[in-house]
């Protein structure tokens, strides 16, 4: 097996005095798309945000290619400065449950403006790129448009297209349907799918779970704080061990109905 | 009436500049320093922000006529020997840097957390994501405070005349001194001021406009 992309040990993380990380292991090897699943709070989004070095953690280590990710070293207790900790986000793409897209720049200055500030490329390199991606998601014809001018299942293709736009070695997926409505969810769904077809690695939190079971390489559940199960979407889901998995995949389904 | 103000105004024409030079000093000094401890305060470490805090909150409490006469009398007995005019400017950009810190915060603050998470995520540094992102969105909220304070800069400037700075205030006075009329000065003295404040008006409602257009919410 190929050295994997993403590599979590013993991933601790407190809030005050609650525990929202508790020894996450996880590795992603690359091409792979991983699904992760779980009740709310179980600290979904807080491993993503410290995966890409949004919030400090307090043990453990999260590395990318082998570099750590949010400090000098493993262990360390350094924090990297703000610097080299942007160099290392240039290479994680995350997607967000609000979008959070630029709301005073057009679709294609969201995209293109990592791609000249992060990436130095030349003014018309990038808005080519941008504009590539921006075809790549369906928006050709909305490239102009402001973020308030578009519907949220356009949005977030935009906010898909900056994040892969930066050929990111891996990209972070929160929730990235669940603020749109239900026939909006279906186009961005695709533009992941594809997305996976072509290799990219993906370490994505979702509760499509008709997504997670076909599109899903790998699926890990989260419970308070843990990896409390893993393994092939089919397995996992279609086979839940624990009566904590049974209960929340109940839950989903009840409401997806 | 007319007649006196006629005659005044060719030695009010100096007095006037000093006190746009005052006003603008003013205005430009605490702009930097309020962008700068503005920003600071509001992503700064805790050490960092509570004496910006401290600063700013007691700059704004003090009355502005008493910060004047602080520094004033205040600055030669440190050893520090400013002239009537600087004295008076650096009082009242202090008390202007004041406000602008607040201004500033409140501006920032105002942006979703969301967008500064978006801007680390494409990783831009910390001074890009403040150029890009941040100040480009603040500035909106920052405009129509801070244009108030401007005019206000420009009354306060009026002040200066206190410790014998000759601006438009002090000019005033001295044709009163000659001619005892002081209605059609005073009233020629409101008319200017207005004047000023009302082309800054102007100039702001348009500058608002333009980034209301360019920042569509
Ligand atoms: N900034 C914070 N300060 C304090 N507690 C926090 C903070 N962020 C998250 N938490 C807590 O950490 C726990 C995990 O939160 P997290 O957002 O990671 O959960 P999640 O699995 O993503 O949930 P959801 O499905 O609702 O998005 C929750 O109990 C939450 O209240
Ligand atoms: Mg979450």
């Amino acid at each position: 097996m190929s050295e994997p992309v993403l590599s979590i040990r013993g991933l601790t993380k407190r809030f005050g005095t609650t525990t929202v990380l508790d020894g996450v292991d996880l590795d992603v090897a690359r091409g792979e798309v991983l699904v992760v699943i779980g009740a709310s709070g179980s600290g979904k989004t807080t491993l993503l945000r410290c995966v890409n070095a949004l919030v400090p953690y307090d043990a453990g280590s999260i590395t990318l290619d082998g570099v750590e990710v949010g400090y000098t070293a493993p262990g360390s207790g350094v924090r990297r400065s703000d610097r080299a900790l942007s160099a290392i986000r240039a290479d994680i793409g995350m997607v967000f449950q609000m979008f959070n897209l630029f709301p005073h720049l057009s679709a294609r200055d969201n995209v293109a403006l990592g791609l000249k500030v992060t990436r130095g490329m030349a003014k018309r390199e990038a808005v080519a790129r941008a504009e590539h991606w921006l075809a790549r998601v369906g928006l050709a014809d909305r490239m102009d448009h402001l973020p308030s001018q578009l519907s949220g299942g356009q949005q977030q293709r935009v906010g898909i297209a900056r994040a892969v736009a930066m050929e990111p070695k891996l990209l972070l997926l929160d929730e990235i349907t669940s603020a749109l409505d239900p026939e909006l969810v279906g186009e961005v769904l695709d533009v992941v799918r594809g997305l996976a077809a072509e290799g990219m690695t993906m370490l994505m939190v979702t509760h499509e779970m008709s997504f997670a079971r076909d599109a899903g390489h790998r699926v890990v559940f989260m419970d308070q704080g843990r990896i409390a199960e893993e393994g092939v979407p089919k397995e996992v889901l279609g086979n839940p061990r624990s009566e904590r998995l049974q209960r929340f995949l109940r839950r989903i389904e009840l409401r997806t109905e | 009436m007319i007649e006196a103000m006629i005659y005044a105004l060719p030695f009010l024409g100096q007095g006037f500049l000093v006190t746009l030079a005052v006003s603008g000093l003013v205005v430009a000094g605490s702009l930097v320093l309020g962008l700068v401890l503005g920003t600071a305060l509001a992503f700064g470490p805790v050490w960092l922000g509570l004496p910006i805090r401290a600063f700013a909150d007691t700059a704004r409490a003090i009355p502005l006529i008493v910060l004047i006469f602080t520094v004033y009398y205040g600055l030669p007995a440190l050893g520090v020997n400013l002239s009537p005019f600087w004295a008076a400017v650096a009082a009242l950009t202090l008390f202007k840097t004041g406000h602008v810190i607040e201004i500033v915060r409140g501006a920032i603050t105002s942006i979703a957390a969301g967008q500064m998470e978006a801007a680390k995520a494409i990783g831009l540094s910390f001074v890009d994501r403040l150029r890009y992102v941040i100040f480009p969105q603040a500035v909106r909220r920052f405009l129509p405070p801070w244009i108030n304070s401007v005019t206000d800069s420009v009354k306060g400037s009026a002040l200066v005349s206190l410790v014998g700075v000759v601006d438009l205030m002090m000019a005033i006075q001295q044709v009163i001194g000659r001619t005892y009329q002081p209605m059609p000065l005073y009233l020629l003295g409101a008319i200017i001021y207005i004047a000023v404040n009302a082309s800054l008006s102007v100039t702001s409602r348009r500058l608002e406009a333009r980034f209301a257009r360019v920042v569509a919410s």
